[in-house]
Formats: C-alpha cells, sequence, structure tokens
C-alpha cells in the first residue's frame, strides 16, 4: 500500500465516525490551544526583555558581588561576627544601615581595589546608591524623583541629546520625557542643556543642592526606569550623602561595576568571571543578569506548559479509547486486508496514521484558533492595560514554536495509537473474518 | 505429473483446548493443479471453510503440511506470504465482507491499493473487472446499496482484479437465488476454462459441485472416500435444471444425509444461516 493510499484511507476512516473523532478533536484541540496561547505568552515576554536588553547594548560592563552568605547553608547556624567586614551603612542612603538580622555581604574599598587589579577589568567603580530628596528646575517646584541604579550599566533609549560624556567629569543627568512637563522644561529637545538642581541630605540630617546639566532626555523601559546620573554626579550626591558618617563605620557597597574591553570574547568574559569567582566575588554581565530574568519568566511558562501537556496526555488516552473501538469495529475488515496480503507493518501504519491525523487536525484547529484568539486579546491589552510598556505585545506567534507543538501533539497522538495499531497489526486474518 | 499449485498432506486442524477442543480436520489430503476446479462438498460444519483457509495459507495447520507450487508453506516469510495472497491467490468470502460506506469501486480494487498500484491504474482494471461482471454502472455506490446478487458478482470481482491463479469461494453461490446463482457460477467457469484460474469451491450446492473437475466431500472432518471420483467433469450439468442430477455415485450414501449414528451438529440446510451479508 502506497503512502498516500494510508493517509487517505486513515484521513477517511477518521470520518467515518465523526461524533467520536469530533469529540476526540476537540480534547486535543483544549490541549493544543492552551499550548499554544502559554507559549506564545513566553515568547511575547522573552522577545520583549531581549529587544529592551539589545537597546540598552553595555557588553562591556560587569556587575560584580562579593559572594553571599546569602546563600550559606541555613543549618549552620549563624557566622562568627568579624568587625572589619563592611556593613551596608555607606550603601542604602543616610542612615541606611541594614535592618537588625539581616547580613548582605558588602564590598569594601579594598575589594573594589581587588576587583580592579583582576586581570582584564579596566576599571571598578562601587555602585552607590543615592537617593536625592527631589528635582527642581528654575524655582519652577520640587518633585520627588527616582535614581536608575543601572544607569551606569545600560546605553539608553534616547530620545534627544546624547549619552554622558566619555571622559566626563560633568555633573549630568538623563531625565525620562515623562519628567519634563511637571519640571517646566518643554519640549525634550528645549530641555537638553537646561540646568536642574537636585536636593539631598547628609548623614547628619542636612539638606544640599547640587547643580546638573540634563545631558539627553530618554525612553523609559522596563530596565531603566527613573533619572540616570553620571559617575561624577553619583560620586558628589554620595559624598554629601555620607557626610558627617562616624569615621568607624567601615564603608561598604552592594555592587561593584567594573569595565572590561568592549571587543571581549565570551570565552575571555569566562576566565574573567572565573578569576572573579576564585576571589569571592560573584560577577554577572548584562546578559547574566538578564537569563535570570528569563529564567524566571521561562519557569512560569514551563509550569503552564505543563497544564497544557497534561491536557494533552488526557487528550492521548481519548485516542486510544476511540481507536480501540475503531480496531473493534473494522476487525473484519482488518482480517480481509490481511487475507489479501497486506502486512502487519502496513496495518499499523494504517492505524497510527489514525491517530497521527487526529492529533493534527486537533492541534492544526487549536493553534489556529489560539493565533486568531490570541491577537485579538493582545492587542487589545497592549492598548489598554499594558500601554505602560511599550513594544510588549503579551503573546507572539512564533512559527517555529506552532510547528513545534503541532509536532508534539502529532508525537503524543502517534504514541497514543502505537496500543490500538499494535493490537490491530497482530490480528490473526481468520480470527478477525470470523468475528462477529 | 507436474508438480499442484496446492497440496496439503494429512492436515489436521482442532479450535479450543481441553474439554472445548474441538476437531475440525481429522486428515486430509488434497491435491490441486494448475487449471483445475475442485469442489470441497459437505454438510455445515464439515470443516469445509476451515479446510479452503488452511489451503489458502490464511491459517496455519496443527499438524500435516501444505504447499504451493511445491514449497513448503511453513518456508515461506512474511513478506512472502504476503504477496501470495495479494498477487497470486483471489477470495471469496462466504461473507461478503465488503466495506459498507466503501464505493463498489473501492471495494474492488481493495487487493491492488494493498498492491501498491497507483490510482489511475487501479481506476482502469476496477472498471475493466466491473465492466466484465456488468455492475460498471455501479462502480460509484455505496456498496450497502447493493442487492445480494449485485454484492457477490462485487465480491467476485475484487477475487479477480489481480489477476489471481487461484480463486478460492467458499459458498460463492450461497446467498443467491438459483437464477442469479446460475449466472455466478458460468462467470466462475468460465474463468476457469477461458483464463486457466484454477478455481476451490467450497459449497453444500451438489449440482455446483458436479460442475467442478473433481470433488472432495468432507464429513465431520475427514474425506469420505469412493465420492471423490465421481463427478470428474465429465457430466456436463445444467444450471437451468439444477435439482435433477444425482450426484453420489450409486454405491455410496448421499453426503448429505446424516451417517447413522452421528449427531448432526448443525442444521441439515447449510446455506440457511449464512446471510451474512454486510
Ligand atoms: N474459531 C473457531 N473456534 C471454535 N470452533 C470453530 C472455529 N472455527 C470453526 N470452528 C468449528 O469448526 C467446525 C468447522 O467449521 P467450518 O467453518 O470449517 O465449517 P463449514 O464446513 O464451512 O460449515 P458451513 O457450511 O456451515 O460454513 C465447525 O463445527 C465450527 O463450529
Ligand atoms: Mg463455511
Amino acid at each position: 500500500m502506497r503512502f498516500v493510499d494510508i493517509l487517505g484511507a486513515a484521513v477517511s476512516n477518521s470520518f467515518r465516525s465523526k461524533l467520536r473523532t469530533s469529540l476526540t478533536v476537540i480534547a486535543v484541540f483544549i490541549g493544543a490551544f492552551t499550548l499554544t496561547i502559554t507559549s506564545a505568552i513566553g515568547t511575547g515576554v522573552n522577545e520583549y526583555i531581549t529587544t529592551q536588553v539589545a537597546s540598552m547594548g553595555a557588553a562591556d560592563v560587569l556587575t560584580v558581588t562579593k559572594q553571599g552568605d546569602q546563600t550559606k547553608n541555613i543549618d549552620a547556624g549563624p557566622a562568627k561576627y568579624d568587625p572589619a567586614k563592611a556593613s551596608l551603612s555607606g550603601g542604602f542612603g543616610p542612615g541606611g544601615q541594614a535592618p537588625p538580622g539581616v547580613s548582605f555581604s558588602a564590598l569594601t574599598l579594598k575589594d573594589i581595589d581587588t576587583i580592579g587589579a583582576t586581570p582584564g577589568i579596566l576599571d571598578a567603580n562601587p555602585l552607590t546608591q543615592v537617593s536625592p530628596n527631589y528635582i527642581e528646575y528654575n524655582g519652577r517646584g520640587k518633585f520627588e524623583l527616582t535614581v536608575d541604579p543601572a544607569a551606569a550599566l545600560t546605553t539608553p533609549d534616547l530620545v534627544a541629546g546624547e549619552p554622558f560624556s566619555e571622559s566626563g567629569d560633568a555633573n549630568e543627568i538623563l531625565l525620562p520625557g515623562s519628567y519634563l512637563e511637571n519640571l517646566g522644561l518643554g519640549k525634550a529637545d528645549a530641555a537638553v542643556g537646561k540646568t536642574v538642581t537636585l536636593g539631598i541630605t547628609t548623614y547628619t540630617g542636612e539638606q544640599r543642592e547640587v547643580t546638573a546639566t540634563v545631558a539627553g532626555v530618554k525612553n523609559e523601559s522596563l530596565f531603566s526606569n527613573g533619572v540616570g546620573l553620571s559617575q561624577p554626579l553619583t560620586d558628589a550626591l554620595s559624598a554629601i550623602q555620607n557626610q558627617g558618617k562616624p569615621s568607624n563605620t567601615v564603608e561598604g557597597f552592594f555592587a561593584a561595576t567594573a569595565h572590561i574591553d568592549a571587543n571581549s570574547t565570551q570565552e575571555q568574559i569566562d576566565v574573567i568571571k572565573a578569576d572573579l569567582d576564585a576571589q569571592g566575588f560573584k560577577a554577572q554581565t548584562v546578559a547574566d543578569q538578564l537569563g535570570t530574568f528569563e529564567t524566571v519568566i521561562n519557569g512560569i511558562v514551563g509550569v503552564l506548559n505543563a497544564f497544557a501537556v497534561i491536557a494533552l496526555i488526557a487528550a492521548g488516552f481519548g485516542i486510544i479509547n476511540t481507536l480501540l473501538m475503531s480496531v473493534q469495529e473494522r476487525t473484519r475488515e482488518i482480517g480481509l486486508m490481511k487475507a489479501m496480503g497486506m502486512s502487519g507493518g502496513k496495518i499499523y501504519a494504517l492505524f497510527s496514521m489514525e491517530a497521527i491525523f487526529i492529533g493534527f487536525l486537533g492541534s492544526a484547529i487549536g493553534a489556529v484558533v489560539a493565533i486568531a484568539l490570541g491577537s485579538v486579546i493582545s492587542n487589545a491589552l497592549s492598548n489598554t492595560v499594558l500601554s505602560g510598556l511599550p513594544g510588549l505585545h503579551i503573546m507572539q506567534f512564533a512559527p517555529a514554536s506552532i510547528a513545534v507543538i503541532i509536532g508534539i501533539v502529532m508525537l503524543i497522538a502517534f504514541l497514543a495509537g502505537t496500543l490500538p495499531a499494535r493490537r490491530a497489526a497482530r490480528q490473526n486474518p481468520i480470527d478477525a473474518l470470523r468475528y462477529e | 505429473m507436474n508438480t499442484p499449485v496446492l497440496s496439503a498432506q494429512d492436515i489436521r486442524k482442532s479450535y479450543g483446548r481441553g474439554a472445548n477442543r474441538f476437531d475440525a480436520l481429522k486428515g486430509v489430503t488434497l491435491d490441486v493443479h494448475s487449471g483445475e476446479s475442485v469442489a470441497i462438498v459437505g454438510k455445515s460444519g464439515s470443516g469445509k471453510s476451515t479446510l479452503m483457509h488452511l489451503l489458502a495459507l490464511l491459517d496455519n495447520p496443527d499438524s500435516g503440511t501444505l504447499s504451493v507450487n511445491g514449497t513448503d508453506a511453513t518456508s515461506l516469510s512474511h513478506s512472502q506470504l504476503n504477496r501470495l495472497r495479494n498477487a497470486d491467490f483471489g477470495f471469496v468470502f462466504q461473507q461478503f465482507f465488503l466495506t459498507p460506506n466503501a464505493s463498489v469501486l473501492d471495494n474492488v480494487t481493495l487487493p491492488l491499493r494493498i498492491a501498491g498500484m497507483g490510482a489511475r491504474e487501479r481506476k482502469t482494471r476496477g472498471m475493466a473487472v466491473l465492466e466484465q461482471l456488468e455492475l460498471a454502472d455501479k462502480a460509484k455506490n455505496r456498496a450497502t446499496n447493493l442487492s445480494g446478487g449485485q454484492k457477490q458478482r462485487a465480491v467476485i470481482a475484487r477475487a479477480l482484479v489481480n489477476n489471481p491463479a487461484v480463486i478460492f469461494a467458499d459458498e460463492p453461490t450461497g446467498n443467491l437465488d438459483s437464477v442469479t446463482g446460475g449466472i455466478v457460477e458460468d462467470i466462475l467457469f468460465s474463468l476457469n476454462k477461458e483464463k486457466g484460474i484454477t478455481l476451490v469451491l467450497v459449497t453444500h450446492d451438489l449440482d455446483l459441485a458436479a460442475r467442478c473437475d473433481r470433488q472432495l466431500f468432507l464429513h465431520d472432518g475427514l474425506e469420505e472416500p469412493g465420492l471423490e471420483q465421481s463427478g470428474a467433469g465429465t457430466r456436463p450439468v445444467s444450471v437451468s435444471a439444477p435439482a435433477s442430477a444425482p450426484v453420489a455415485a450409486p454405491a455410496s450414501p448421499p453426503v448429505h444425509a446424516p451417517t447413522p449414528g452421528t449427531p448432526t451438529r448443525r442444521g441439515r440446510h447449510a446455506g440457511t444461516e449464512q446471510g451474512g451479508a454486510e
């Protein structure tokens, strides 16, 4: 029997009992539909993150932290107190002692030097977190501000102006577009070059002011929201923030940024990371951090997919049931075909094909409906609930993953079909012909 | 003499086990030569169908040897066996075994489809054979919608479509009235005469049996000796006068009468319960 004939016979056989086939197809449909939707969400969200990251660039920056006591075995009990060990008092704003009981391992200035001396590292700067109280332009009112802690790590997506000047010892600032109107800076182009004032409190509680030039206006994105401060500006604010701090406090930093050669290969980066690791530091590129993010999202999507696969396995039992009934009904026909010289293998192929066809039908319809419905919902969400995250399409249907889903469903259907198909293939022609 | 197309030596077959064991064939020997027509005759339950299935290699005997053109059947591989069934044998089963919702043409060309022939050639050959059996106008009908006689002809068309060397026909006229039955018989015997197709017919109809070159009388799984030579294909039996021709040799008891002391296992008239048309 030719392949086309087997296929044709399988298709027409599955339509012989329309109601039964339809019900089985619906079961497969539900699984395939869910799987298509969940994987589309995975694709949509991950794609969004990837484009966000692509816009960030900054492949030459490593974020370095101290290797964690955080990850220390809980059963080992508390570590011995070490007065020389830094606490994060310098890092978390005025008076920002780490809350009692929470022990962060912070980087000391000595650590920063060690990191900077590591081969391959061009320079290392403490990642200080500064918390200015307000921002003001030309006396037109003080407004609260959020500082983008990752500003140094990212290449901003600018609407107007320039990124921070390379050599720069200037106090520069990048403002999100949404700040302009309240501050009274007008249009983005007009805002560039204006001077704004930042207010900050010292360790002892006195208010100080620092001025900065608006270098550019940026789009807000997932990874960079808030105001970007240039390194000199951050240093200046940090200095004020730490004024009056008791000298016996060991200054500590949550993290450090280290620059490497922008042309480093992945192997070179791996060597540097391993080197830092050996010294007790944990270094991550932006891509690594993103990887963590993606891992979380993939985990969530994976759980959703698992549910869909469970639905598909249930549908697989539906297929087994349908085909067993079909084999039973067609016992005589099988006997006849065997008597006429059809091999067991071909009979097996015939029933397997029927299973695969049911799987294909369910998954193809499921995918098509999911794409149609998902696109409508995704667009509706982008224009309403998710309009704050421009460029995010919560569901994206990648042709490759849809092909994979249909393939997986057909595989499950094939596996489900093996039991009935084996039973059919093994029948003795005479017993089958005598079957009433 | 040349080697027989089909040869069975002392074959036995029993069904079931233990107390339920039933010996359907208790040692039957038969040679069928090329171009011959052989009738297997006997009352219902005597093992006719069982013997035919064994000769056609659809089932394996418990003991004894079966050979095809001199080759022991047990030495044939699966694929050789399938090729034999597909290309060299044609089957007409006691029940029609037509796929009810498929078209007549599709039913008839099933052996060609199994053989892997292309759709166009299948159609040509299917239509040719339907033409031969005067069913061409029904080619597109669903098999269920045929009358009994048309179904029987469709089944014969299916047995013929692959130009077989041997046709096995189990009660080919069992479900038909005498006129239609006569037509079907004529078709089968003309194939035998004109194309030299070997015929193995199973029947309880003594007139049909008499038209064959040779008869094998079965009784409770055993050949009834003395009856074999009787017909020898010499006596022409007219279809229009079926009841008149005595078949049995004068010395032997008529085959359809139960042997004294042997309980009749089923009804005397074999054909009556076999209305298995789908
Ligand atoms: N699969 C089986 N299991 C048990 N007994 C069987 C089986 N097949 C056949 N038999 C028995 O074997 C005997 C011979 O059966 P077979 O079908 O060969 O008879 P037959 O001569 O063709 O009868 P009929 O003219 O009624 O078709 C019968 O008694 C039948 O009941
Ligand atoms: Mg029979």
